[in-house]
C-alpha cells in the first residue's frame, strides 16, 4: 500500500498542505494581547470543585449557566447531594434545573448590557482566555465600574474578584502614556495594590474557575477522551485484520 | 496476448496455494471484529432514545405538603405529566372502609395497579390511612373523576344520585363510573380497575414525594 | 438452505434464495455488480475515495435522521436543543460529533474523488455523464452543507447565511424578489430556518441517494477507468474476463475494508480528541446564539467552501454592482461540468502526459489550497491579491486546458497495467 510515489501527486499535496499549515499558523487573530496560558486539567476533581464554589459564590450572582444541571455538575464532579443543596444551589431551582442565577432580565439597564449566560463562553472564546480575563481587570477611571479589562477593552462588568485580587493598573508602550498627545497603546497590567491573595493564590483560584467553565462548556469531554483511546485500540485491531485479510487474498493477483 | 496469464487461476511458483484454512481464519476474524464494532457503535444510537435528562427532570418526583389539609380536603397535583389526589379522610371514614366490600369489583386491588406497600395495607390503600394518594385518571377511558368525599350524602355532585348509602368517594362523571375513598372501583362499572396509585413516600410532619419509594431525607 | 451454485442459475437453486431469486434478481445483481463485476486490478490509493464516500454519506443519514429525532427547527429552540443534544440526550454528544465531522470528511474525500478523476482522465469519454452525475452530486452537497450550517442557529449559523443568501441579491431585476423568497420573510427568519431544516432533512437526501445510485450505475456501465488510464476490456481470456481485472467481490471488497478501517481511525481521533478540529469543523462564533444585532468579528463560510468564496471577494465591483464576484463564483463550479471536454489530450492518464499538464495540474492544487487559505482570512495584506492571482491560474487550469493538452508531448502508452498494490 506505501508505494514509491508515482505520480508526483503526494508531493504537490504535501508542499500545499505544509504551506496551509504555515499560513495559518503565522497571523494570529489581528491584533490584540496575547493570552495566558491558563494550564487547566479537566481530569482534576478538585480543581473542578473547587471552581464550581468560586463560581457559585462569586459569579452565579450575575451569571447563569442555564445548560448545565446542577445534578449532572454533582455526579461529574462527585459531590454528594447533600453539599450540593447546602453549598452550591442558592436559588429557588431544583437539583435537576439549571444553574439559574439571581439576575433580573433587566439588568442591562444596570450594567449597559445583559450579564451573559457563561454555559458555551469556553467553547467560544477558550479556556486561556477566561482565565486571562478574569486576571486581566485594571484601574480606568473613565469607566462607569472604575475598570477595565486588557483583553475586553470596554468591558461592562466590575471586577468582582478586585478584594481578592487587589488592583492593577495599566502598563503602556513606552512613550504612548497617553501624556502630549500621543497615540495610547495598552501593552499589559501591573499590580497596584495588595489584594487578600497572594498573587500565586490568586492565580490559582481563577485557574479553578477557568476550569470549571471549561468542565461546563462540554461536560461529556473527559469522558470522550477516555472513550476514544478505548475506540482507537479496537479500530487498530480490526485494521489489522482487514490488512492481512486483504494480504491474503491479494496473494493471488499477479 | 498469447503469454497472457490469468492473475486469478496463475500460480506463482514461489507460493503456495491458497490456503483456505488462513483466509477462513482471517475472515472470521475480521467479520466478528466488525460485528462487534457494529454493536458498539450501535449503543449511542439506541441509548438515545432513553428518556433524557430533560424527561427525568419534568419527570422528577414531585413534593406536597399536605400538612395544612382539613378532613375532607383534597389537593390536586400533576406528575409525569398526570394529575394525581391527595385527599385526607376524616377518621371516622377510615374505620368504615373495609365495611363495603360486597359492593366493590376488586375490593383487594388484586387487579389493579399499586406499590407493594400499598396492596399489603388492605382497604386503607395508603401508607398513611388518613391520607389517600392516588391518580387523578379513570380506568375506564382517562377522564379525571371528581370528589364526592361525604358518607350518605346523595346529591353532593349537581344532577348525581348517588344513592343513600353513598360512602364516599370519587365520581367520574364522564360515564359514571363510582369509587371509593380509597379509589377502588364499584361493581358493573365502565371502569375495570380501582385507580391507580403511584409510588410514593410521606414523612411524619405530611411532606408527601409523589414519585419515590422512600421516605425524604431531612435536610440537616 | 440454497442447493446448488446459484451462480450457475439463479433462479435454479433451492432454499429460500431460490424462492427469492425467482421474484427478485438477488443473486443476479450480486454476481453483475459484485462477485463477477471486474474491476481494473491496479487500482491505487486515489481509489479509495469513491467507497469512503459511500461511507460518510450512509453516516451522515444516519446520525442525521437521529439528531431530527431531538433537534427543534424553529428559532427559538433550535440552538436550546443542540445542547440538549449534547447534554441531556443520552450518547446524543457522539451522534452529533459523528454529524458534525462526519459533513467535513465528506468534502475532504469529495475533494481527493474529483481530484484522482484530474490524475488519471477519469472524466474523458465514455465517462462523461459519470462525471457530470459527480459534479451534480458536489453541487447538491454544498447546498446541503450550507443549510445544514444554518441549523444550529449559532451567531455564524445566522450570519452565514445572510451574507450567502443576500449574494442572489446582487442578480439584476430579480435579485431584490429572490432574496425575500428565499427567506420567507424580510431577514433570516424562522421561516428560514424551518424550510431550510426541510430541504437539508427530506429533499437534498433524497435527491442525493439517486444521484448517488445514478453514478454508480453509469460507472457500472462502463466500468472503472484505472491509473495506467487505459481500457482493460481491451485484453480478455478465454471466458471473455479482462486480463488485467480483478472479481469486485472478494477483491475489492477486501481492500476497501482496510481502506475504511483506516478511514475511520483518523474519523474516530478527530471525534474523541480533537471535535472542533481548531475551529475548523465547529466554528468558535457558533457557540453563541444567532444575534441580529451583531456580527461575529471575522465573518467566514466552512474551510470546505472558503475557496470559492475567495474567488468571490477576490472580483471587484464593475459598473456599480456586486453580481461579478457572484457570477465567477458560480463559473468556478460550473466549469468543473466541462471537464470532459476541455481535455483533449491523446492519453488519458498523467503518467503518459507532458510535463505541461503536471505543471498546470500542481498549479491547481496549490492555487486551490491558497484560495481556501485565503477565504479564511480576513481580507487583508497580501491575501486579496493572493486571491486574484489564484483565481486567475484556477481558472487558467480549465480554459486553457483544450490547447496545452492537445499540444502537448506524450509518452507510449503501454498495452496492459502496469503493477498494483
Amino acid at each position: 500500500m506505501i508505494k514509491p510515489w508515482r505520480d508526483m501527486t503526494k508531493s504537490w499535496i504535501l508542499i500545499s498542505v505544509g504551506l496551509l499549515a504555515a499560513a495559518s499558523a503565522s497571523a494570529q487573530e489581528g491584533g490584540g494581547i496575547a493570552l495566558l496560558k491558563a494550564d487547566t486539567d479537566i481530569t482534576n476533581t478538585d480543581s473542578l470543585q473547587r471552581g464550581a464554589r468560586n463560581f457559585m459564590n462569586y459569579c452565579s450572582g450575575c451569571h447563569s449557566l442555564k445548560y448545565l444541571r446542577y445534578n449532572r455538575m454533582a455526579q461529574d464532579l462527585k459531590i454528594p447531594e447533600a453539599e450540593l443543596e447546602h453549598n452550591l444551589m442558592f436559588t429557588a431551582g431544583k437539583s435537576f434545573d439549571g444553574i439559574d442565577s439571581a439576575m433580573p432580565a433587566d439588568a442591562a439597564n444596570w450594567f449597559g448590557k445583559q450579564p451573559p449566560d457563561l454555559s458555551l463562553m469556553s467553547r467560544e472564546r477558550g479556556v486561556d482566555y477566561m482565565y486571562s480575563y478574569l486576571k486581566g481587570f485594571y484601574v480606568d477611571k473613565t469607566r462607569p465600574w472604575g475598570v477595565n479589562n486588557l483583553y475586553l477593552p470596554g468591558a461592562a462588568m466590575p471586577h468582582v474578584l478586585a478584594q481578592l485580587q487587589g488592583l492593577q493598573k495599566p502598563v503602556f508602550k513606552p512613550g504612548s502614556d497617553g501624556n502630549g498627545g500621543a497615540q495610547v497603546e495598552l501593552v499589559g497590567v501591573e499590580a497596584m495594590t495588595p489584594g487578600a491573595m497572594k498573587p500565586e493564590e490568586y492565580d490559582q483560584f481563577v485557574r479553578d474557575i477557568a476550569n470549571f467553565l471549561d468542565y461546563a462548556g462540554e461536560p461529556i469531554k473527559d469522558k470522550r477522551q477516555s472513550m476514544g483511546v478505548f475506540v482507537m485500540l479496537f479500530l487498530l485491531v480490526f485494521f489489522v485484520f482487514a490488512y492481512l485479510l486483504k494480504k491474503e487474498y491479494w496473494k493471488d493477483v499477479h | 496476448m498469447s503469454d497472457a496469464v490469468d492473475p486469478i487461476r496463475a500460480v506463482d511458483p514461489n507460493s503456495d496455494v491458497p490456503d483456505q484454512g488462513r483466509r477462513r481464519l482471517l475472515t472470521a476474524a475480521t467479520v466478528g471484529t466488525g460485528v462487534i464494532g457494529v454493536a458498539f457503535a450501535a449503543v449511542p444510537f439506541l441509548a438515545s432514545w432513553k428518556p433524557s435528562a430533560r424527561a427525568k427532570a419534568l419527570g422528577a418526583p414531585v413534593e406536597v405538603d399536605a400538612s395544612k389539609l382539613e378532613a375532607g380536603q383534597m389537593l390536586k397535583v400533576v406528575w409525569r405529566g398526570q394529575p394525581v389526589f391527595v385527599v385526607r379522610r376524616a377518621t371516622a371514614v377510615v374505620g368504615q372502609l373495609g365495611g363495603h366490600d360486597g359492593l366493590l369489583a376488586d375490593p383487594t386491588s388484586d387487579d389493579s395497579m399499586q406499590p407493594e406497600y400499598i396492596k399489603a395495607s388492605g382497604a386503607v390503600r395508603a401508607r398513611n390511612p388518613e391520607y389517600w394518594v392516588g391518580l387523578a385518571v379513570c380506568t375506564h377511558l382517562g377522564c379525571s373523576p371528581l370528589g364526592a368525599f361525604e358518607p350518605n350524602n346523595a346529591g353532593q355532585v349537581s344532577g348525581v344520585d348517588l344513592g343513600a348509602s353513598w360512602p364516599g368517594g370519587f365520581y367520574c362523571p364522564c360515564h359514571g363510573s363510582k369509587y371509593d375513598l380509597s379509589g377502588r372501583v364499584f361493581k358493573s362499572m365502565p371502569a375495570p380497575k380501582n385507580l391507580t396509585v403511584p409510588p410514593y413516600a410521606i414523612a411524619a410532619d405530611l411532606r408527601i414525594v409523589i414519585g419515590v419509594d422512600d421516605a425524604p431525607k431531612t435536610v440537616s | 438452505m440454497a442447493a446448488g451454485p446459484e451462480s450457475a442459475h439463479p433462479g435454479s437453486g433451492g432454499g429460500l434464495l431460490g424462492w427469492i431469486d425467482r421474484r427478485f434478481p438477488l443473486s443476479k445483481l450480486w454476481k453483475e455488480q459484485a462477485s463477477e463485476y471486474y474491476a481494473p486490478k491496479n487500482f491505487n490509493f486515489w481509489y479509495y475515495f469513491g467507497v469512503l464516500s459511500l461511507v460518510v454519506l450512509v453516516n451522515q443519514l444516519v446520525t442525521g435522521i437521529f439528531l431530527t429525532m431531538q433537534y427543534k427547527p424553529s428559532s427559538a429552540e433550535a440552538f436550546a436543543s443542540i445542547e440538549y443534544i449534547m447534554r441531556d440526550v443520552d450518547g446524543g454528544w457522539l451522534i452529533r460529533y459523528m454529524h458534525s465531522t462526519g459533513a467535513s470528511a465528506f468534502f475532504i474525500v469529495i475533494y481527493l474523488h474529483m481530484f484522482r478523476a484530474l490524475l488519471y482522465g477519469s472524466a474523458r469519454k465514455p465517462r462523461e455523464l459519470l462525471w457530470i452525475f459527480g459534479c451534480l452530486i458536489f453541487l447538491l452537497l454544498m447546498a446541503e452543507a450550507f443549510m445544514g450550517y444554518v441549523l444550529p442557529w449559532g451567531n455564524m449559523s445566522y450570519w452565514g447565511a445572510q451574507v450567502i443568501v443576500s449574494l442572489f441579491g446582487s442578480l439584476p431585476w430579480i435579485g431584490a424578489g429572490l432574496v425575500e423568497w428565499i427567506r420567507g420573510d424580510y431577514y433570516i427568519a424562522d421561516a428560514t430556518l424551518n424550510r431550510f431544516f426541510a430541504l437539508h432533512v427530506a429533499a437534498l437526501p433524497l435527491a442525493l441517494v439517486f444521484l448517488v445510485i445514478a453514478h454508480l450505475m453509469a460507472l457500472h456501465e462502463v466500468g472503472s477507468n484505472n491509473p495506467d488510464g487505459i481500457d482493460i476490456h481491451e485484453h480478455n481470456d478465454a471466458k471473455g474476463h479482462p486480463l488485467d481485472g480483478v472479481p469486485f467481490h472478494p477483491y475489492y471488497t477486501v481492500k476497501d475494508l482496510v481502506g475504511v478501517a483506516f478511514f475511520l481511525l483518523l474519523f474516530s481521533a478527530v471525534i474523541f480528541f480533537a471535535p472542533t478540529f481548531g475551529g475548523l469543523f465547529l466554528e468558535s462564533p457558533n457557540f453563541e446564539p444567532a444575534n441580529p444585532l451583531q456580527t461575529p468579528p471575522h465573518i467566514a463560510p466552512v474551510w470546505y467552501f472558503t475557496p470559492f468564496y475567495a474567488m468571490l471577494r477576490a472580483v471587484p465591483s464593475f459598473a456599480g454592482t456586486q453580481v461579478w464576484g457572484v457570477l465567477v463564483m458560480g463559473a468556478s463550479v460550473l466549469i468543473i461540468f466541462f471537464l470532459p471536454w476541455l481535455d483533449r489530450s491523446p492519453v488519458r492518464s498523467i503518467r503518459y502526459r507532458g510535463p505541461i499538464y503536471k505543471t498546470m495540474l500542481g498549479i491547481f492544487v496549490v492555487s486551490f489550497i491558497t484560495l481556501a487559505v485565503c477565504g479564511l482570512k480576513p481580507p487583508a495584506g497580501i491575501y486579496p491579491l493572493l486571491a486574484k492571482i489564484c483565481t486567475v491560474l484556477y481558472f487558467s487550469f480549465f480554459l486553457l486546458m483544450p490547447w496545452y493538452t492537445k499540444y502537448e508531448a506524450v509518452k507510449p502508452v503501454p498495452e496492459r497495467v502496469t503493477g498494483h498494490d
